[in-house]
């Protein structure tokens, strides 16, 4: 019995010299899996134009009820999407955001995508709604042109440490 | 001390002695009030890194400052009484569970005699010649704080956390007085300083060597007294949210919580003058001046006591209650009866000591076959 009871303790002070497995998160960052699922992006395309068209697919498949827009018609001279429309205003409630990507799968034109970001607090609720200046690729970015298929073929656990 | 002769001079002792007392007190009670937030916080950082995680490291170097804002959040945190408690030894408890915790202080030796300024200064608060007698009556006053705080909080958890403290601190302090009493057949006196020095001049001179049994038992008892794991069972988090101390907040909780690291230190504090000769260093070296080279060598003996302390807590689960007590009356208090009874016959054969430490071992060896045994023949059947 006592033995064994030491033999406890002997775990217990080797594990006093391993490395820690904690990631020290403000400082350290864990490498998030290409699907995961943050805070939303909306895709342009690569002349600049938005990809949404305004179609409001996103607002009808979410469960939670989290985005509203309201669409408006493109003008020839100044189109803002290469559709007839385009989201005149368009809003996402993290606050009530689930973060379930149906919105993503929803969208016809890949406009809205879930992006990696996840540091999200806030102080007040109206932080919380994101308008379209929040969410759209800046051009810097590169307006958000990527493979949408090639993403979902990645396994999950891909890129995590 | 040896009282100078002052003519006429009475009130010149008295002052004497009385600042000497003070400055001795003021030490003691600042490096124990000083080092008990660094305990704290050694303990949450060495349960991190036997969790495999850094521990405390946000304030501070390494964490440093932690044990510091801990205190400061402790002391502006609202003080609530209940509306059901008995207000008068709701407000009393706490200071009767700190007291006793720091009373204890004053009878351990710390170090040697020195010679300061033409008189000779005993370094430890006091010495009486029946310390560990003290160390024994004050210890089990502790019990009343807790019991008082278990019922004035009138609540159900503090209640069943004082009941299964007053029972464990009842069984387990027989068997603390009763394991130590090998090392007392051995020094043939209760003075804690005279025990210390009987071990100097060596480690092989520590009464661990010759009271293995006896060392194990008291540190067994000596972690139940103390409430700590594996034998917490008055605070339990997991059963009784916080035990004793459940309906307690701000600064009388802290009280509590600083008297159980005070009593960690002092029950490690013991055993070190007890078993591992105290002050006294391993291997006479003479490298530092004795008034320095004792208190380190105490020091450091307390501290790696501490880490052990830290080091069960991290490992071992908490016993059951009828596991607690079968323990403590089936195992350790016959073992502590048949430790007397060994040493006495040994002492009185006047046996080397080795002796004393190979029987103590064999008696070791022997219970923990047929403990085993019993076990085993236990999980067979069912």
């Amino acid at each position: 019995m006592l033995l064994e009871f030491l033999k406890g303790l002997a775990v217990t002070f080797r594990h006093i010299f391993k490395p820690h497995i904690t990631v020290l998160y403000p400082e350290q960052k864990r490498v998030d899996a290409p699907i995961f699922r943050g805070k939303h992006k909306l895709n342009r395309y690569a002349d600049g134009q938005e990809r949404c068209v305004g179609c409001a697919l996103c607002a009808s498949a979410c469960p939670s009820e989290a985005i509203y827009l309201e669409a408006a018609e493109n003008t020839p001279e100044h189109p803002v999407s290469p559709g007839e429309r385009y989201a005149e205003l368009y809003q996402i409630n993290l606050l009530r955001c689930i973060f379930c990507g149906y919105c993503e799968e929803a969208c016809p034109e890949n406009a809205i995508v879930l992006g990696p970001e996840y540091e999200l607090a806030g102080t007040r609720r109206e932080e919380f709604v994101m308008n379209k200046e929040d969410m759209l690729v800046k051009p810097e970015e590169g307006f958000g042109e990527y493979d949408v298929e090639a993403v979902h073929e990645l396994p999950a656990t891909e890129g995590l440490p | 001390m040896p009282l100078r002769n002052y003519p006429n001079w009475g009130l010149l002792v008295m002052l004497e002695l009385f600042l000497i007392s003070a400055i001795k007190i003021a030490f003691v009670v600042g490096v124990a009030l000083g080092a008990m937030p660094f305990v704290v916080l050694f303990e949450r950082k060495l349960l991190g890194w036997i969790q495999v995680r850094p521990g405390p490291n946000r304030v501070g170097p390494w964490g440093l400052l932690q044990c510091i804002v801990d205190g400061i959040k402790l002391f502006f945190k609202e003080e609530i009484i209940p509306d059901q408690a008995d207000k008068p030894l709701y407000l009393l408890a706490p200071a009767l569970v700190v007291i006793p915790a720091f009373l204890v202080l004053a009878i351990i030796p710390f170090g040697p005699t020195v010679h300061v300024l033409g008189r000779d200064i005993n370094m430890s608060v006091t010495d009486l010649n029946i310390g560990i007698l003290f160390f024994f009556a004050i210890a089990s006053l502790g019990v009343y704080g807790i019991v008082i705080a278990g019922w004035s909080s009138n609540n159900k958890y503090s209640l069943l956390g004082a009941m299964r403290s007053s029972a464990q601190m009842l069984s387990y302090e027989i068997s603390l007085g009763l394991s130590v009493v090998g090392v007392l057949l051995l020094a043939g006196t209760f003075d804690l300083r005279t025990i210390a020095e009987q071990q100097a001049g060596g480690f092989w001179h520590w009464y661990i060597f010759q009271q293995p049994l006896g060392f194990v038992l008291f540190l067994a008892a000596g972690f139940a007294e103390t409430n700590r794991l594996p034998f917490d069972l008055p605070e339990a988090e997991t059963e009784l949210t916080g035990g004793y101390h459940t309906e307690y907040s701000s600064m009388k909780f802290a009280m509590f919580f600083i008297s159980e690291y005070i009593n960690i230190m002092t029950m490690s504090a013991i055993v070190t003058t007890l078993y591992l000769g105290g002050w006294t260093a391993p291997i006479e070296h003479g490298l530092l001046p004795p008034w320095l080279a004792g208190p380190l060598w105490f020091g450091a003996k307390v501290f790696v006591l501490i880490f052990f302390f830290i080091l069960i807590r991290g490992t071992w689960p908490r016993l059951r209650y009828d596991q607690l007590m079968a323990f403590g009356w089936k195992i350790v208090l016959p073992l502590a009866l048949a430790n007397i009874i060994l040493t006495a016959c040994l002492v009185a054969l006047d046996s080397p000591w080795w002796v004393f430490c190979l029987a103590g071992l064999a008696v070791i060896f022997v219970i923990d076959r047929i403990v085993t045994m019993l076990r085993r023949s236990t999980l067979r059947a069912a």
